[in-house]
C-alpha cells in the first residue's frame, strides 16, 4: 500500500504477512490432537486401573506382532507413494495407495485374528478389566483405521482420475500424516501393552 | 494423461481465492437459513438454540427452587405440565427433583455456555475480526451446529420419556449412572444422555479445530498474533482447551457405555442389589471420577474465556481507554489455560485421596488466582479514569467482572483440601460456581448480544430495556447465590430433594424462600431480554456503520455484511486494536486499518519509526515492488 503525505515523502507502510499453513492440514494436525488426547486418557485410565490392584495377567495375543510389521510396512508404502505423487510418477501413486490399503486391511483382519486368540485364552471383553481395557484400546484403535482406509481410497479415486499430483498433494499430505500417525499410534500402543500387564 | 491438472493449481493457499464469488452468491432459502455454510448464520444459529436452552435450563432451575424454597406448598396448578411427575399431594416426585437438577446443569454447562457462548461469537467474531471472509472450512461448521442440532434434539427428548431424563447429576457418576436398575433416571434417560453427549463432543471438536485453523491460517495482512483483539485471543485458548479435553470425556463416556450396555466392569465393582451381587469385578469409579474432571475442570474455562474474551473488549471500547496490560491479559489466559489441566483432582479431595497428593493439587489450584487476579486488575485499571460509557453491554461486562471476583474468592476456600471435607458438596460450592462460572459467563454472552447485535442484525437493542434487563438481573443473581454462601456454611449439602427432615437446617427455611423467590424473579427479568431481542430484531433503531466508535476490524464491514463480509478488498491492519482516545488523535479512537502514515498527529516515536523502516526495507516484504524501491 503506497500513501503520499506532503508530497515530499513517497511513504510505503506494508502490512506484514501473518504467518499462514494450509488450513486443511492444520486442521488434520488439530484433529490428530484430538486423537491423541483419547488414547492418553485410555492409556492413562488403564495405569490408573492396574494401580488399584485386582488384575488379571495375561499373555498378549502373538498375532499382534505380525501385525505390528504389516502396519509399519504399509507406512513404507505410504510414504512411497507421497514420494511418488512428488515426483509425478502417477502409476506408481496408484499401486502404492492400493498397496497401503490393502495392508491396512490385513491390518485389521490380524487384529481381529488377535481377538479371536484372546477368546480361545479365555479373555473375554466382559470380565476383569486388564482384558476389556485391550479390547477397547484395540478396537477404538481399528476405528480410526477404518477412517483412514476410507480416506485412502478415496485418495486412490482421485489418483486414477490424475488428480494426485505434485501440484496437488493437500489429499496426500494428509493421508500420510495420518497413516503414520496411526501407525505410530499402533507402535505405542503396542508398547504400551507390552510394558504394563 | 491428456486431463492431467498439473498447472492448474497451485498448493499455495489463499484466502482470497473466492473473493470474486460473493457476488454472485444467492442461493435459495435452504442454502442461505437453515443449511448456511456463512458463519454468521451459523452464528446466530447457535445463538438462537442457545437462548432456547436457557430458557429451558432456566425454568428448570425455578422448578427444583420451588421445592426447595416451599417445601409444603401445592403444586397442583402445575398438573398440565409435569402430570405424573408430581405425587397426589401436588408435591414434584424425588426422584424427578433429581432429574431436575441433572438436566439443569448438562443444559447450562454444555448447551447455553458452551455451545451458546462459544458456538455464537467464535463463530461470528473470528473471521469478522481477524479480516477473514469465512471460517477455515465452512462445511465443517455447518456440519458443527447440525450435529450440535441433533445432539439438542436428542437432550430434548430425554426429557419427556416416562422414565424421566437422566438424574444421577450431570457429573454422572457410576454406579449410579452405570446400572440401569439403580434409578429410574439411569435407564433411558441416561441412554439418551450419552448419546446425545457424545453427539455433542463431535460438535465442539468439530467447532474448534475450524477455529484454531482459522485463527492461525486466515488471518489478513498485518494480523499479527499481537495485534489479534482478545476476544481471538480468548476463543482461541477456548478451541486448544476444548480438543485437548473433550476427547477425555468422550473415552470416560465410552467405557461407561460398555459399562452399562455391554457388562464390561471398568467402574463397577463389588455391588449389590437387593441382597443380590452383580457380577462386575475389578471396576473403579474414582476412575471415571479422574476422567470426567480432566475434562470437568477444563470445561469450567471453556465457558468462562471466551466471557472474560468478550468483557475485555468491551471494556476497553466503553471506557475509551487501551485495555489496561494487553500483554498481561494474554499471558494469564495462557496461564489459565495451562493450569486448568492440572487441577482437575480438587473435585475429588473427599474420594479417599492421598492427603499429600490433596495438597498438590490445592497449591496449583490457589496459584491460578495470580492470573485471575491479573485479569480483574487488569479490569479495573482499564475503566480508571475512562471515559466510560454505561452501554448496556458495559453494565454487564461490569457485572462480570463483580461476579468474577466474588465467586473466585469463595474459590479459594475450595481449592485447599482441608476446608473443602467441610465445604464439598454443600450449597457452598453451588454458590462459588454459580457466580464465577455460571453468572459471569452468562453475563459475557449477555453483554456480547447487546454489543455485536448491531453487526448482528444491523439494528440496536434498546439501551432502557437493556438497563432495566441488567440492574433486575444484577441484583437477582446476587440474591441467589449469596445466601446460599450461609446456608453451605451451616453444611446443607447440595441435590437433596428435602432439608426439612433435619431439624439443623430448620432456621434457614426463610433463606431458601429468598433464595427461591429470587430465582423466580430473575428468570422473570430475562423475558424483558427476550422481548428486546425479538422486537429489536425486526423494529430496531437501525444501526450505523459503527454504534460504539470501536476500531476492531468488524465494524468496516457494511451494516449487513454478505456471503464474503467485505464487498471489496478485505482491510489489513497496522496496529493494534486498542487506540482509544490516543493523544494527538483526531478522534477518540483509530481503527485497526488504518496506517500509521495517516495519524502523523497521534503515532508515537517508535511508531514513527515502524514507517521509515518499512520504507527502507520495502523490497523485503512487498512482491512486485522492487522497482519502486530502487528509486529510494
Amino acid at each position: 500500500m503506497e500513501k503520499t503525505t506532503t508530497g515530499e515523502f513517497r511513504i510505503v507502510e506494508e502490512p506484514g504477512k501473518p504467518l499462514a499453513m494450509e488450513p486443511r492440514k492444520f486442521s488434520m494436525w488439530l484433529f490428530i490432537g484430538s486423537v491423541f488426547m483419547l488414547f492418553a486418557a485410555l492409556t492413562s485410565a488403564y495405569i490408573v486401573r492396574e494401580a488399584e490392584g485386582n488384575w488379571v495377567y495375561f499373555e498378549m495375543p502373538g498375532v499382534f506382532t505380525i501385525s505390528t510389521v504389516i502396519i509399519l510396512v504399509s507406512s513404507i508404502t505410504m510414504q512411497w507413494a507421497y514420494w511418488s505423487a512428488k515426483k509425478d510418477n502417477l502409476e506408481n501413486i496408484k499401486i502404492l495407495v492400493a498397496v497401503t490399503a490393502v495392508l491396512g486391511f490385513a491390518f485389521l483382519i490380524l487384529q481381529w485374528q488377535g481377538w479371536v486368540e484372546l477368546v480361545a485364552s479365555k479373555i473375554y471383553f466382559v470380565g476383569n478389566p486388564s482384558g476389556s481395557f485391550l479390547y477397547v484400546l484395540t478396537g477404538v484403535h481399528a476405528i480410526h483405521i477404518i477412517s483412514a482406509i476410507v480416506f485412502l481410497l478415496i485418495v486412490l479415486v482421485a489418483a486414477y482420475r490424475y488428480k494426485v499430483h505434485s501440484k496437488n498433494m493437500v489429499s496426500m499430505e494428509m493421508c500420510t500424516t495420518y497413516w503414520h500417525f496411526l501407525g505410530g499410534l499402533w507402535l505405542y500402543l503396542f508398547v504400551f501393552l507390552l510394558l504394563y500387564r | 494423461m491428456a486431463t492431467i491438472d498439473i498447472h492448474s493449481q497451485t498448493a499455495t493457499p489463499h484466502h482470497d481465492d473466492h473473493a470474486h464469488e460473493h457476488d454472485h452468491h444467492h442461493g435459495n432459502f435452504w442454502t442461505n437459513y437453515i443449511f448456511s455454510e456463512d458463519h454468521k448464520v451459523i452464528a446466530k444459529q447457535f445463538l438462537i438454540t442457545g437462548m432456547a436452552w436457557a430458557l429451558i435450563g432456566g425454568t428448570l432451575s425455578v422448578l427444583f427452587r420451588l421445592q426447595l424454597g416451599f417445601p409444603d406448598a401445592d403444586l397442583s396448578w402445575l398438573k398440565p405440565v409435569l402430570g405424573g411427575w408430581l405425587t397426589p399431594e401436588g408435591k414434584i416426585d424425588p426422584e424427578f427433583f433429581l432429574a431436575l437438577v441433572t438436566m439443569h446443569g448438562t443444559i447450562m454447562v454444555f448447551f447455553v455456555l458452551t455451545a451458546g457462548l462459544s458456538g455464537t461469537f467464535s463463530n461470528f467474531l473470528i473471521p469478522l475480526q481477524i479480516g477473514a471472509r469465512d471460517m477455515a472450512s465452512g462445511f465443517m461448521n455447518m456440519l458443527s451446529y447440525w450435529f450440535f442440532f441433533l445432539s439438542s434434539v436428542i437432550m430434548f427428548i430425554s426429557l419427556f420419556i416416562s422414565t424421566g431424563p437422566a438424574s444421577g447429576g450431570w457429573v454422572i457418576y457410576p454406579p449410579l449412572s452405570a446400572l440401569p436398575q439403580a434409578m429410574q433416571g439411569s435407564g433411558l434417560g441416561m441412554t439418551l444422555w450419552l448419546v446425545a453427549m457424545a453427539i455433542f463432543i463431535a460438535s465442539s471438536l468439530l467447532g474448534s479445530i475450524n477455529y484454531i485453523s482459522t485463527v492461525i491460517n486466515m488471518r489478513t495482512q498485518g494480523m499479527s498474533f499481537t495485534k489479534l483483539p482478545l476476544t481471538i485471543w480468548a476463543f482461541f485458548f477456548t478451541a486448544i482447551i476444548g480438543i485437548l479435553s473433550f476427547p477425555v470425556l468422550f473415552a470416560a463416556a465410552l467405557l461407561l457405555i460398555f459399562d452399562r450396555s455391554f457388562g464390561t466392569s471398568f467402574y463397577l465393582s463389588d455391588i449389590y442389589i437387593g441382597g443380590e451381587a452383580l457380577p462386575n469385578q475389578g471396576g473403579s469409579p474414582i476412575l471415571f471420577q479422574h476422567l470426567f474432571w480432566f475434562l470437568g475442570h477444563p470445561e469450567v474455562y471453556i465457558v468462562l474465556l471466551p466471557a472474560l474474551g468478550i468483557t475485555s473488549e468491551i471494556i476497553a471500547t466503553n471506557s475509551r481507554k487501551p485495555i489496561f496490560g494487553y500483554k498481561a491479559m494474554v499471558g494469564s489466559m495462557l496461564f489459565i489455560a495451562i493450569l486448568s489441566f492440572v487441577v482437575w483432582a480438587h473435585h475429588m479431595f473427599v474420594t479417599g485421596m492421598n492427603p499429600f497428593l490433596g495438597s498438590i493439587f490445592t497449591l496449583l489450584t490457589l496459584i491460578i488466582a495470580v492470573p485471575s487476579a491479573v485479569k480483574i486488575f487488569n479490569y479495573v485499571t482499564t475503566l480508571w479514569k475512562g471515559n466510560i460509557r454505561f452501554t448496556s453491554a458495559m453494565l454487564f461486562s461490569i457485572g462480570l467482572v463483580s461476579f468474577f471476583l466474588t465467586g473466585g474468592i469463595t474459590g479459594i476456600f475450595l481449592g485447599n483440601s482441608a476446608i473443602d471435607i467441610q465445604l464439598h458438596d454443600t450449597y457452598f460450592v453451588v454458590a462459588h460456581f454459580h457466580l464465577v462460572m455460571g453468572s459471569a459467563s452468562f453475563f459475557g454472552m449477555v453483554a456480547g448480544v447487546y454489543h455485536w447485535f448491531p453487526k448482528m442484525f444491523g439494528r440496536m437493542m434498546d439501551e432502557r430495556l437493556g438497563y432495566i434487563h441488567f440492574w433486575l438481573t444484577f441484583v437477582g443473581v446476587y440474591m441467589v447465590f449469596f445466601p446460599m454462601h450461609y446456608i453451605g456454611i451451616a453444611g446443607f449439602p447440595r441435590r437433596y430433594y428435602s432439608w426439612t427432615d433435619f431439624q439443623v437446617f430448620e432456621g434457614f427455611a426463610d433463606l431458601n424462600m429468598l433464595v427461591s423467590t429470587a430465582a423466580i424473579f430473575t428468570l422473570c427479568a430475562q423475558f424483558i431480554f427476550l422481548f428486546n431481542f425479538i422486537y429489536s430484531v425486526f423494529r430496531g433503531k437501525v444501526a450505523p456503520a459503527n454504534p460504539w466508535g470501536s476500531t476492531t476490524l468488524e465494524w468496516t464491514t457494511p451494516r449487513n455484511p454478505g456471503h464474503g463480509n467485505w464487498p471489496g478488498e478485505i482491510p489489513a491492519v497496522y496496529r493494534w486494536p486498542y487506540d482509544y482516545s490516543k493523544p494527538g488523535a483526531k478522534e477518540d479512537f483509530i481503527p485497526q486499518h488504518i496506517p500509521y502514515s495517516e495519524t502523523p498527529e497521534s503515532n508515537l516515536p517508535h511508531e514513527n519509526e515502524l514507517i521509515k523502516l518499512e520504507l527502507n526495507n520495502g523490497s523485503i516484504n512487498i512482491e512486485g515492488k522492487e522497482g519502486k524501491d530502487d528509486k529510494h
